[in-house]
């Protein structure tokens, strides 16, 4: 592995750059354009996507050099960890973006500031992926978090969309106190926020003393509350219900990935000398966050929130690849965060087929009789909550398989059986949407003639790149996997 | 000259005054003066350390944060806005469509 | 002594501005005078009203703009302290940066959300 280190580096945020032109782009557009032009931000912003894909996957080199390179004095890093990352992220955005179009026009909400917010959501995960030293991942944080309280209460007509944005307002930005303090007592005992020098400086030291653990520990807070791990999930749950279902899938697969991202970065990079303290902590982190979220999944009646509870329980698992740390480790994680792109953002464009303007059908029990109505819509929802539930031959499988074998050879074996217990309960509520689907007979006859409302090619075209994904994922699992190996490197 | 543990247990209790009142306030304005005090309390650390560890990384800090948190107040209170306009309430008790 | 020179220049430049706009709207502004508007304090609202009245929800709106603009400027003193020592490069940098929130605020404008009714 080489390492460069220079100052100004154009080319080393160059998707960066791509999108902030291509939401600056959008809004001004909004500010001009003659109205009957709104159907084309959508495409706007998907160009600005493609773009920043091509760009990261040619930046700087090739994926096989395994380059590290350091600019901005150290502020940034472009290596193939963050390059993985950035490309789940624009995944997820691109599919977010096809999702949004045909929903948009049907809620009569098709602006500009929506694609525009969801652009700089999405480049506030890039930094966060990017960033070698503290504040500039908090920059990041900030950049995601504002746009998504924003994007949650887009729909600003709905009482229970105002809601949900406030209460993601108050405990985002609770969370990011924490964040902000661990940040604040690190740099005061380190005298630094570069992830290099407070790893060299702890390694140095032997021990950090106490206010590097208190700073740990609120570190382990605040991302905690990004990426809703128990007990700093409550506000999930509101939130998934109450945000438009786009913006929904968008927040449960990106962020979360974004936040795991920056959490591993940190402590796998910065502070590994701290690893005896903080295993205890997220064991016992994981065992909350997978059990309580299939539990509580098992009695939910709205779907989105359902979805919400299972997001939980899957932050779980990633958490036991957390554990797992080394190579094993994280290359798990990552594997899973793009199977997990996949299927729930796939899940949610089915539900947003079915849900009608005004999200009026977002019951479980609004899908009796669904796979009649329309067989091919409840085939594709049936492959993701397969993929979601751990069945082979899906993605989803074969990353819980990665997840809780890493965590067998890392000597986690508690752990794992822990996870595997919860996985066979989480496929009870999954079952049961399937069932619903499939053998239960719609009460009424108007449910029976439910059309399905939301429905376009882009739809159709993001259901499609999801089901690939998962199949792939589950079939050609080397293929990722031999990316995934590039990808890990770096971080150790 | 006043020693840097005193500005740190003041910045300690400047946050957990605003943890608690986090916790314990009912109107949302009022909650989000409380995370303003947090996210200040947290300034005063880092400006403190920053004078101890002779740095200037850390003054630049306070200032992108100082900047951070407008963007957030502008966007909480926009947000207040708009649920108030809907439900003519501000009291998180009564903000309960999603139980579950 | 030729170190104030440039503090001089400064107030002349300051006075200058300030008056030449009280000038310019004296002599370039439409002059239309009712009741609201010869009241002694001109402000927009009503002078003499119930303290716990509500305020209109528009104020908040501008005073949003206001600190979010504002608070950019935290980055220009900085940068002005430094400028000598950036050189240009500084200088490009807080073009653009101005710039982007010159967008910012081209949009709002065209957004309608500076318009008071």
């Amino acid at each position: 592995m080489e390492q460069v280190m220079s100052s100004i580096n154009l080319s080393a945020i160059a998707p960066e750059l791509i999108l902030v032109v291509c939401s600056l782009l959008i809004l001004l557009i909004q500010s001009f354009a003659p109205i009957r032009l709104k159907g084309w931000y959508g495409y706007v912003s998907l160009i600005g996507v493609v773009g920043a894909v091509a760009v990261v996957l040619t930046q700087p080199q090739s994926f096989e050099l395994r380059a590290i390179e350091y600019s901005f004095n150290g502020m940034w890093v472009v290596d193939n960890y963050c390059r993985f990352f950035k490309l789940i992220f624009l995944l997820g955005t691109g599919l977010t973006i096809l999702i949004s179009i045909k929903y948009l026009d049907n809620e009569a909400m098709q602006h500009g500031e929506y694609y525009a917010l969801i652009i700089f959501a999405t480049l506030g995960m890039m930094i966060m992926s990017s960033g070698a030293e503290l504040i500039t991942i908090f920059l990041g944080v900030e950049l995601m978090s504002i746009s998504l309280y924003v994007l949650a209460g887009y729909t600003r007509n709905r009482m229970i969309s105002n809601e949900a944005a406030l209460k993601y307002f108050l405990l985002g930005s609770f969370a990011t106190c924490f964040l902000l303090y661990g940040i604040a007592l690190i740099y005061g005992s380190t005298g630094t926020t570069s992830i290099p020098a407070i790893a060299k400086f702890i390694a140095g030291a032997g021990f950090g003393g106490p206010t590097i653990v208190m700073g740990m520990a609120l570190l382990v807070i605040g991302f905690g509350f990004k990426t809703a791990s128990v007990p700093f999930h409550m506000w999930a749950p509101d939130v998934y219900e109450g945000a438009p279902a786009p913006v929904t899938a968008f927040m449960s697969a990106g962020p979360k990935a974004a936040a795991f991202a920056a959490f591993a970065r940190i402590f796998m990079e910065a502070l590994p000398s701290l690893q005896t303290n903080w295993t205890m902590l997220i064991w016992v982190m994981a065992v909350l966050t997978m059990s309580v979220g299939n539990v509580i999944a098992l009695v939910q009646e709205n779907i989105k929130r359902m979805l919400a509870y299972s997001s939980i329980a899957h932050a779980g698992y990633v958490l036991v690849a957390f554990l797992s740390a080394g190579e094993r480790g994280i290359s798990s994680i990552l594997y899973y965060m793009l199977a997990y792109t996949c299927m729930n953002i796939g899940a949610f464009a089915v539900i947003t087929v079915l849900a009608g303007k005004g999200e009026q059908r977002v019951r479980i029990a609004d899908f009796r009789g669904l796979g009649y109505r329309h067989p091919i819509a409840a085939l594709a929802m049936t492959l993701f909550l397969f993929s979601l539930a751990g069945i082979p031959p899906t993605g989803g499988f074969m990353g819980k398989f990665y997840i809780f074998s890493a965590a067998i050879k890392e000597g986690f074996v508690g752990l794992a059986i822990i996870g595997v217990i919860n996985s066979v309960v989480s496929v009870y509520y999954y079952l049961r949407v399937t069932v619903a689907m499939y053998m239960q007979a719609p009460d009424t006859a108007a449910e029976k003639e439910i059309p399905v409302t939301v429905f376009s090619p882009a739809l159709v075209i993001a259901i499609f790149i999801s089901a690939y994904g998962v199949l792939s994922l589950g079939l050609f699992p080397s293929t990722y996997l031999a990316m995934v190996k590039l990808s890990f490197l770096t971080l150790l | 000259m006043v020693s840097l543990n005193s500005y740190l247990m003041l910045g300690a209790v400047l946050f957990s005054i605003g943890a608690v009142g986090v916790f314990t306030q009912r109107n949302a304005l009022i909650i989000y003066m409380c995370i303003e005090l947090m996210l200040n309390a947290v300034n005063l650390t880092i400006i403190a350390f920053a004078r101890f560890l002779n740095s200037m990384d850390g003054h630049v800090f306070v200032f992108m944060i100082m900047t951070v948190a407008a963007a957030e107040a502008a966007v909480g209170l926009a947000i207040i806005i708009s649920l108030f306009r809907n439900k003519a309430t501000v009291n998180v008790d009564e903000i309960n469509l999603s139980k579950g | 002594m030729n170190e104030y020179i440039s503090v001089l220049i400064m107030l002349f430049l300051a006075a200058a501005t300030a008056a030449g706009m009280i000038v310019a709207t004296s002599l370039i502004g439409p002059k239309i005078e009712f009741a609201d508007k010869m009241e002694p304090f001109e402000c927009g609202e009503s002078q003499i009203v119930s303290s716990k009245r509500r305020f209109s929800v528009k104020f908040y709106l501008v005073a949003l703009f206001f600190v979010i603009f504002d608070i950019e400027a935290v980055f220009v003193y900085p940068w002005a302290v430094l400028f000598k020592d950036l050189g240009w490069f500084g200088f490009v940098e807080m073009m653009i940066f101005i710039a982007i929130l010159t967008i910012g605020l081209i949009y709002v404008w065209r957004r309608g959300a500076l318009e008071w009714e």
